[in-house]
């Protein structure tokens, strides 16, 4: 301990805290410097560091800290202790590339100076000057550090606060980014290229290949058309590199520069859900109707003759409002100290209310609904279509296919939902995120995390159908940010493509290979991948054979006719000039549909939800979100798991997962037995130890915190957090507040 | 209910009733009303739409506008388990026979038509009785009781120096029972400072009260003062001693004017006070009534967060919760015992000392634990539950109720929320519970204290509501129950952790309702594990027999690798 003296000695946390505060250190003699230096990944280089900075521990709000070295490097923040730390070697869930005091510079939101007592925010200007006598740094994933930088030396502390500055905050073009100094080592390459193969193999599809789509059409038993011509970006750069289009949709070259109606899914009867970009036009301009028409008829023509449209830009929060509401919502959790905590703890619900942010989540869940009543009720085809094409586009079709589809439940399916609609579905991550600190605060957005809290809400609402957890959701969430895979680095397949040949080591040879998010090995091991799985998930009964092939053709919730009972051709016989009429049909279609209705769309599809809901429910089948009030919620887990003050010591979830995970891994040794058994005719098994425990070392399990697997509370004492300024909360204006308790004398009985 | 199906008899029964639901529109029926429930059947709707409801739970009901020029009668009913319900019928030609509002109003209200409450007609016989669940010197007996510090005194034993605290009292040995006469008067109503629980290792006590005498004069009452010296005399570890006030500060100061306050730092010595900032009844009661409006019938989407917390329902949750932290965190860190009060020491004060316990003592996370704890905090201790609910009494606006009792259920709910495997008993526990504190089916919740109860033989002319319960305990049990001995709990509340309980406040709505529970995929899995493991052993049992000849190789069966986790199922 740093802080030596007999303070120290006394206190009853002995490992990390000291209780002197930094006045008294420094009357106290000069500690020893400790040369220390983080383990280095492959291609990490070290900028900067300085040595004794004081890191604050979050339990409380006076000036106890940890002293060490921060160091800042092309891939992160990160601080290391000079005390010898026990608790990273026991932790059941450790991120290899990242620890708890590392911060990858892709990660920090927003960075702040104390100047004397006063907070300001850090941005380019100020860095020149002075340096604050306390640096904060909030963290994308909701962490906020403070470092005391007044112990060192005055140079160690200007160039290390500078090179954070400079690192995190100014804008810097996306070679720096770590990924490829990290990937482009020639030891990584190799490895990365023998990972590619082997995921290749069985795990998440890619949608990088013709023949991915085509198993996807085959699966789905889509009726549509495999675009190949975009091979090598000749149609256009927004577009992904191969896509399916309606079947009936003509000469693709023709319509250059204007959207296709790009097939996302087919629902069983036949119906299929498409998205499009579309820019905004006036209503009188003809040629932009003459193109939502021809787009229209080719999605018609897909099944039925039926279509309904959509401009989600209308009916949905632009990206600029979503940014905006998520940077409300997210200060409520970026606490500094208890008593900003209990503060803000007092006008909890109405803050939330105000940041819209959950309202935001239920408009997308509605639509998504309103678009699966669609095609599973009214069995129409649907096109939705956007400005881009790639923001709530990608959240709505995402969500309807999780909401039809179970094989989108699994693990891997929901990575290869991903793959499909985001990642080859061209959604500008790297704009979005705001990997590269640009100035331009039009296109940043968090759509990708406004989807995942979508499917969070129904991971929470409808647990057992979900194969994956609500951890691994947060570690995907998390993993955006991580500058270490390709998969969220990019605007479009284009920029993928083109940035990986021009960076790879080999130029000439192959393009980069970067590590996908997928391959969860790289961040964490096998133990810790286990809380990826929901102990729930009420897995489908063995007899199919594939996984993948989760789809029924014979859906038991289906609530309208089955599709046989319209043939196509009958309806062609009623119409005599069929193109015409069709025209027709379509514009009444389209007028009298959702946002046009005069219904509010939320009235409509309650009918619906209602209906759906009187049925028994089938995990495997179609899967509806309840949006009433109290049904949407925050992601405790995501948003509450750095603050001590509501992290429950022996309780929470991870309670019931633990018991559930024994348990399951019970039935499944079990099983295993009986296997072992049968196969061995049950003669010579008493020499064989044959149940083996996978039972995750939780140490006492009784006493996790509700934060694990990710905050590991100091707080081993278990004392209780007792909230402060509760009266503040409560003002009873009322009269009753002062009046006496009993009103009036016994009342006789019976 | 089923199990009255044999005892209530039909008064009324009325065909071609429309019941106006708020969900899912008017739905025609017939409407039974029976000496202790009101039972709708709806004829003209698949599935059938029934309606079940204790007339205990009406709290009022009054018709609603004049007849019509139809003859349509249409009459409101307001619930005590937040719902409203709404019903339309012809009125009767036959003037004679009495209408079945008439009948409601008088089988709802027996207590103003001088009848007797359902309860005592309810004659179901259980295998089990559940008026011996609480036996006060057994439960003393467990927490080590008497001891050498602590001795019964049997000053109240006919209830006439307290009529609302129970028979058997535990004090320090070093007051007599003359001193103890003399706090009587000094203490609200005669409540004076005696024992709840003890911690079985450091002896600090919770001991709980009612306000001092102290008036605008600050009187003072040596022997009272003995009373909380020797209290922490009995608790060798700490020489100090907490006393908390349940109510905000200023509530309190206001009592002195009307003969009442709290303890000056003067007069108790060592004594350190701290006000616990919970609102009054009244406040409670309101807050509840604005809760109802934001939750039934319908949600408002848009403003449901701003709307919750205009009711400050759960900010009165999350100060009580603080409360009994704040107790338990002394008795348990700090080794100190503790005197809690309010004013009459009935309402807040055993919703703090109550939770205290849960949070101190595992014992009283069990099913049977639970009832010993609402047994002795609550009914022994007089709890005015005849007020506080109004069982069969028409006056709803009697400014005496207050959902007091309730609110404490919820606290306990939150703390299941917080630590699942913690607690034997599930969701569905607390809500029997709270059904049949309205339902006046079983006793155990009637009058006012233990002295009412025996004076109206409720335990020999009535069901105990555990007898019900302890009957099919299979229906209460969380299959997450793990059993930790001495686990203390110590719950978070801070608001973002308390949920509004969904399950009960808004159980009536049909969209709310939850699918299947967690729990119910659990006890799958436990079944799943019972099978296995019972064809591992006869698979063993086989294998053992086939090789019984030849062996002497018995290093233990395999299946006693498995840890044993209870099964409850």
């Amino acid at each position: 301990m740093l802080s030596l003296g007999s303070v120290g000695a006394k206190s009853t946390k002995p490992s990390f805290v000291s209780y002197v505060t930094p006045e008294e250190i420094k009357l106290e003699k000069e500690p020893p410097k400790i040369e220390k230096h983080p383990d280095l990944l492959p291609g990490e280089v070290e900028f900067c560091c300085a040595n004794p900075i004081l890191k604050y521990t979050q339990d409380d709000m006076s000036q106890r800290g940890i002293f060490g070295t921060l160091f800042c490097t092309n891939f992160r923040v990160t601080f290391i202790s000079d005390e010898k730390s026990q608790e990273e070697t026991t932790k059941t869930f450790k991120n290899k590339l990242y620890g708890e005091n590392d911060i990858p510079l892709m990660c920090v939101d927003h960075i702040y100076g104390v100047y004397d007592e006063k907070k300001k925010l850090i941005t380019g200007g100020l860095v020149k000057n002075k340096y604050p006598s306390k640096m904060i740094i909030h963290c994308k994933d909701l962490r906020v550090f403070q470092f005391c930088l007044t112990f060192t030396k005055e140079e160690d502390a200007k160039k290390i606060f500078q090179g954070i500055a400079h690192h995190c905050l100014e804008e810097r073009s996306l070679k720096c980014v770590f990924a490829f100094s990290y990937s482009g080592t020639p030891k990584m390459q190799r490895k990365c290229i023998i990972l590619d193969k082997m995921q290749r193999k069985w795990e998440t599809i890619l949608f990088d290949s013709p023949e991915d789509w085509t198993q996807e059409m085959k699966r789905t038993r889509a009726n549509c058309r495999l675009v190949t011509e975009n091979e090598n970006f000749e149609l256009s750069q927004r577009l992904p590199k191969y896509f399916v289009i309606p079947s009936a949709l003509g000469d693709l070259f023709s319509y250059q520069g204007k959207g296709f109606p790009i097939w996302c899914w087919s629902h069983h009867s036949g119906c299929a859900l498409f998205k499009a970009s579309l820019p905004p036009v006036t209503q009188e301009d003809g040629d932009f109707q003459k193109h939502l028409d021809i787009m229209l008829n080719a999605v018609a023509h897909n099944y039925l003759y039926s279509a309904k449209t959509e401009d989600l830009s209308e009916s949905l929060p632009t990206i600029q409002d979503i940014q905006q509401s998520y940077n409300k919502f997210k200060q409520f959790f970026l606490i500094e100290n208890s008593t900003d905590f209990w503060l803000s703890d007092v006008k909890w619900f109405s803050s939330l209310e105000s940041s819209g942010w959950l309202d935001i989540i239920r408009q997308c869940l509605q639509k998504a609904v309103e678009v699966v009543e669609c095609l599973e009720k009214d069995n129409t085809n649907v096109l939705i279509t956007e400005e881009e094409g790639t923001d709530l586009c990608c959240v709505i079709s995402s969500l309807v296919q999780i909401m039809l589809d179970p094989y989108y439940r699994t693990l891997m399916g929901f990575q290869s939902l991903v793959q499909k609609e985001w990642v080859a579905g061209c959604h500008a991550f790297l704009d979005r995120c705001n990997h590269l600190h640009q100035k331009d605060k039009e296109c940043h957005s968090p759509v990708f995390l406004l989807f995942l809290e979508c499917v969070w809400q129904l991971v929470q609402q409808h647990s057992p159908a979900f194969q994956f957890s609500e951890t691994y959701l947060t570690v995907l969430s998390d993993s955006v940010d991580v500058p270490v895979f390709s998969t969220f680095l990019f605007n479009s397949a284009h920029h993928r493509e083109s940035v990986m040949k021009a960076e790879s080591p080999l130029a000439q040879s192959s393009p980069l290979s970067c590590p996908t998010v997928w391959d969860w090995s790289v961040q964490f091991d096998s133990k810790a991948q286990n809380f990826f799985f929901n102990p729930l998930y009420s897995e489908k009964v063995k007899h199919e054979k594939a996984v993948r092939k989760a789809h029924k053709p014979k859906h038991q919730r289906q609530l309208s006719l089955p599709s046989t009972a319209f043939k196509p051709p009958s309806k062609k016989g009623f119409f005599k000039d069929e193109t015409d009429s069709l025209k027709k049909i379509l514009r009444v279609k389209r007028l009298s549909r959702w946002m046009g209705s005069p219904d509010s769309p939320a009235a409509t599809t309650r009918g619906f939800y209602e209906s759906w809901k009187q049925r028994p429910l089938d995990y495997h089948g179609l899967l509806l979100p309840c949006l009433d009030g109290p049904a949407v919620r925050v992601w405790m887990q995501r948003y509450l798991r750095w603050i001590p003050e509501v992290h429950i010591m022996g309780g929470g979830s991870v309670a019931v997962m633990t018991k559930l995970m024994e348990l399951l891994s019970q039935v499944q040794d079990l099983k295993r037995v009986l296997e072992q058994r049968d196969s061995s005719q049950a003669v010579k098994l008493d020499h064989r130890p044959y149940i083996q425990h996978r039972l995750l070392s939780f140490g006492s399990s009784g006493r996790l915190s509700s934060s694990f697997p990710f905050a590991y509370s100091r707080n081993r004492s278990f004392k209780p957090i007792i909230p402060t300024g509760l009266m503040q909360s409560l003002m009873v204006t009322d009269s009753l507040a002062s009046q006496e308790d009993e009103a009036s004398s016994f009342v006789s009985l019976v | 209910m089923e199990e009255s199906g044999s005892v209530d008899s039909v008064e009324s029964l009325s065909k071609d009733v429309t019941y106006i639901c708020p969900f899912i529109g008017p739905v025609r029926g017939s409407l039974t009303v029976t000496n202790y429930r009101l039972f709708f059947r709806c004829t003209d709707r698949e599935p059938v739409f029934g309606l079940d409801l204790p007339l205990g739970a009406l709290s009022r009901a009054e018709k609603i506008g004049a007849a019509t020029s139809r003859g349509d009668v249409s009459y409101g009913l307001v619930c005590k388990d937040m719902r409203n319900l709404r019903f339309v019928h012809k009125e009767l030609e036959d003037s004679l026979k009495k209408s079945a509002f008439e009948v409601l109003m008088k089988f709802a209200f027996p207590v103003s038509n001088n009848m007797s409450l359902f309860a005592f007609e309810y004659k179901q016989v259980f295998p089990e009785n559940g008026w011996k669940v609480y036996d006060p010197l057994a439960e003393y007996k467990r927490q080590g009781l008497p001891n050498e510090s602590w001795r019964i005194s049997k000053v109240n034993d006919h209830y006439e120096l307290c009529d609302s605290y129970p028979a058997a009292l535990f004090v320090p040995v070093t007051i007599t029972d003359e001193e103890l006469r003399r706090v009587f008067s000094f203490r609200a109503k005669g409540r004076i400072p005696v024992l709840s629980w003890i911690h079985p290792e450091s002896q600090a006590a919770v001991v709980r009260a009612s306000q001092p005498m102290v008036g605008q004069n600050g009187r003072r009452c040596k022997e009272d003062e003995k009373l909380l010296q020797a209290i922490m005399d009995a608790n060798a570890q700490s020489h100090k001693l907490f006393i908390f006030d349940a109510r905000p500060s200023v509530n309190a100061a206001a009592n002195k004017m009307k003969g009442g306050g709290y303890e000056s730092e003067d007069a108790y010595q060592n004594a350190e006070l701290v006000f616990l900032d919970i609102h009054n009844i009244h406040v409670m009661r309101e807050s509840l009534r604005k809760l109802k409006e934001v939750v039934y019938p319908n949600i408002e989407e848009s403003h449901w967060l701003s709307n919750l917390e205009s009711t400050h329902w759960l900010e009165h949750i999350k100060l009580i919760l603080a409360g009994a932290l704040r107790i338990a965190d002394k008795v348990e860190s700090g080794k100190t015992s503790v005197v809690v009060h309010c004013s009459d020491g009935w309402d807040r004060t055993p919703q703090l000392t109550s939770l205290a316990l849960i949070m101190l003592d595992s014992h009283y996370r069990t099913i049977r634990g639970f009832q010993i704890l609402l047994e002795k905090e609550w009914l022994s201790f007089g709890h005015r539950f005849q007020q506080r609910v109004g069982h069969g009494d028409r006056n709803h606006t009697d400014a005496d109720r207050s959902p007091i009792f309730l609110q404490f259920i919820d606290c306990v709910w939150q703390m299941t929320r917080q630590f699942p495997a913690a607690f034997e008993f599930n969701e569905y526990f607390l809500i029997t519970i709270l059904d049949h504190l309205y339902s006046c089916l079983f006793g155990t919740f009637l009058c006012n204290s233990e002295q009412q109860r025996l004076k109206e033989e409720v335990p020999k002319r009535t069901v105990s509501l555990w007898s019900f319960v302890n009957s099919q305990l299979e229906e209460f049990v969380n299959p997450l129950y793990v059993h930790y001995p001495s686990h203390v709990l110590f719950p978070t509340v801070g608001i973002r952790h308390l949920q509004l309980w969904v399950t009960y406040y808004i159980r009536w709505n049909p969209r709310m309702r939850p699918q299947e529970p967690v729990h119910q995929r659990y006890k799958e899995l436990l079944a799943k594990r019972a099978e296995l493991q019972k064809r591992v052993e006869e698979l063993q049992r086989e294998a053992a027999n086939r090789t019984a000849s030849s062996s002497s190789e018995r290093a233990g069966s395999p299946t006693r690798s498995i840890t044993p986790v209870q099964t409850f199922v």
